[in-house]
């Protein structure tokens, strides 16, 4: 099945790679760009995607998914509305991440990683988000929770289930 | 008075003020005087501002910021200033802060550079995991396109100036100069081999100058107030004030503003409250995992990045008990002063464990293109795994020294270094805790076996 971008995206694509005029007319800076929006636009980066972002940028196939397969934020399967990135490096592993991590599983009912989304919630255990000094650190799109604690995450679920934060909406 | 209240404030000097995150709020507090300055300047007399100032890159190398800009050879028809904003370095939480709370004194900071090297088209690369920050500093740049702050003709100088903040994708590796280059032109993050260094040869091909948030964000009060005052704030070779994020155990952890030259006993007790519960030190990583750990008797250290390198109270790190690792021509390597994060760990820390996880980054993180870096990260990942949990095997210790050293200046990019640097340091300082995990190893100490 052909895929095709919105008009918006169309249009933030083009704009995009104005941008890069030392490029040489190649469209290649605007990968990542355009791989964000096709996540938005179609949920997942699924081949029929990646030849939607190819297509609109003029490039190989194979580049593109190359490219995609690269970044841990590209996903090649349907997630959660929310991507729950809980940090559990050094800092937030000191304070007690882990914890937090298992308290997300259980107010969730998905285990983490993709692979066990649900239709509501995706958990990453996320390498450090750079929110070092308010350990343990969760990011669900633009939203930080700071200094959490187990007994905090029921509140957060529910807090996330009646109003997503999902990553598409930052392009 | 509180020693973090003390110190000169040049780039948290905003924090807390929402206003100032508006060009006009920026503006109120004297935001793009600099700039103005800047304008009526040659750029080449800012870059001597700059070498004056004995302003040091802020993301791990501390390499002097003016005389990278003087490696873009003379002439060169275009040229670009690259932000690095990819903040990934476990521990480290201040360019995050700093672009949520002025995200105009970067704008200005990265305008500034941009003149003094006469780059036309540059970027911000921001982590793509910052969605908050990306779109903060997306809506400042755009106030400075409307103010002719950025443009065609900026401020009507015939100066053509232009900004772009470009999102990553989640990949630790990006931060590496030359990842982040190749991952700006559409590419994978893979590092590229060097020479040509970037100020040489990168984006697109041209002379390219990658700094740190930090690192920029001090070039307008370099303009402001001189290269000579800003060099005058710190010790030695390293100019200006330095932010430390402090983590991990301590009763305040924190993103703080500081003079370079303050041990770390002092940031410890002094800046962040002492440790946490009433226990003791155990343990300090003082610049990002990626840099050797300091025991309790190093703390007395200063917090420079001369000084970590060098000081002889600092014990060097080992392949073996009384074998030190050489960094080549015999130079031996204690730890470097790297990002700013200080993460604390108290005596009740499972120091086998800590770096069982540090290891499960780097294993992570490693892009795979150079085989020592790709397999011995994963190796150091696993055997530090199995001693983590009591499951180790007599050698292991012995094993994850040998798995370092194999690692360690046989890679294109400094990650494999990352990972081998922390593993040396914790074996060396904290060489009991692994032995004392290895089962088989205690009973033969015992004389059972």
């Amino acid at each position: 099945m052909s895929l095709e971008f919105s008009a918006d995206s169309q249009q933030k694509i083009a704009a995009l790679a104005e941008r890069y005029p030392s490029a040489a007319a190649s469209k290649r800076p605007v990968v990542l760009a355009a791989l964000h929006l096709a996540q938005r636009d179609f949920g997942h980066l699924s081949d029929d995607a990646l030849r939607a972002v190819a297509k609109i940028l003029d490039l190989p196939y194979a580049h593109v998914f190359g490219v995609a397969t690269f970044y841990t934020m590209f996903r090649r399967e349907p997630g959660g509305k929310n991507t729950i990135r809980v940090c559990t490096n050094i800092s937030c592993m000191l304070r007690g991440a882990d914890d937090v991590l298992r308290a997300f599983e259980r107010a969730c009912g998905v285990e983490r990683g993709l692979e066990n989304s649900n239709a509501e919630f995706t958990i990453v255990e996320e390498e450090c988000i750079a929110a070092c000094a308010n350990a343990p650190a969760v990011l669900c799109g633009t939203r930080y929770f700071l200094d959490v604690t187990p007994d905090q995450v029921p509140d957060l679920v529910k807090f996330l289930k009646k109003a997503p934060h999902p990553e598409s909406e930052v392009l | 008075m509180p020693l973090a209240d003390r110190t000169t404030k040049i780039v948290t000097l905003r924090f807390g003020n929402e206003e100032a995150k508006t060009i006009a709020g920026y503006e109120k507090t004297g935001g793009y005087q600099a700039l103005r300055k800047a304008l009526g300047m040659k750029p080449e007399d800012i870059t001597a501002e700059v070498k004056a100032s004995n302003l040091r890159g802020r993301g791990g190398a501390g390499f002097a910021t003016g005389v990278k800009w003087g490696f873009v050879p003379p002439g060169s028809p275009e040229v670009h200033l690259v932000c690095n904003a990819d903040e990934s370095e476990p521990g480290t939480c201040k360019d995050r802060e700093l672009m949520w709370w002025d995200p105009h004194l970067l704008v200005e900071g990265m305008i500034i550079s941009a003149f003094a090297l006469k780059a036309k088209h540059n970027y911000i690369y921001i982590r793509g995991e910052m969605m908050r920050e990306f779109e903060v500093l997306r809506k400042a740049v755009d106030e400075a396109y409307q103010r002719g702050y950025l443009g065609k003709s900026v401020l009507g100088t015939g100066f053509e100036c232009h900004l772009t903040v470009h999102r990553g994708a989640g990949a630790y590796i990006c931060g590496e100069e030359t990842a982040l280059l190749n991952s700006l032109e559409g590419e994978r993050g893979n590092p590229r081999l060097k020479p040509p260094f970037p100020a040489v040869k990168g984006l697109f091909g041209n002379p390219t100058i990658v700094n740190n948030v930090e690192t920029l964000m001090n070039v307008p009060h370099i303009v402001q107030h001189g290269g000579k005052s800003f060099a005058e704030l710190g010790p030695g070779r390293s100019g200006g004030t330095r932010i430390v994020c402090v983590s991990g155990h301590v009763e305040r952890p924190g993103v703080y503003e500081l003079p370079i030259g303050i041990t770390f006993r002092d940031i410890i007790d002094d800046v962040a409250g002492g440790i946490w519960k009433g226990h003791k030190v155990k343990a300090v990583i003082p610049g990002g995992t990626s840099m050797p750990p300091l025991d309790e008797s190093e703390l007395d250290v200063p917090c420079e990045f001369d000084a970590l390198m060098t000081d002889e109270r600092i014990k060097v790190c080992e392949i073996a008990p009384g074998k030190p690792f050489d960094m080549g021509g015999g130079r031996p390597l204690r730890t470097m002063a790297g990002s700013g994060g200080i993460v604390v760990m108290d005596d009740h820390t499972d120091i086998p464990m800590a770096v069982w996880r540090i290891m499960k980054f780097y294993a992570h993180e490693s892009c795979g293109q150079c085989t020592p870096c790709r397999e011995g990260t994963g190796w150091l990942e696993k055997v530090s795994k199995r001693v983590a949990f009591g499951k180790g095997r007599p050698g292991d210790v012995e094993l994850l020294a040998s798995i370092s050293h194999g690692i360690a200046g046989n890679s294109i990019c400094a990650l494999g270094e990352a990972a081998a640097w922390p593993m040396l340091g914790f074996l060396t300082k904290f060489r009991g805790d692994f032995e004392a995990r290895i089962p088989v190893a205690q009973v033969r100490k015992s004389g059972a076996a």
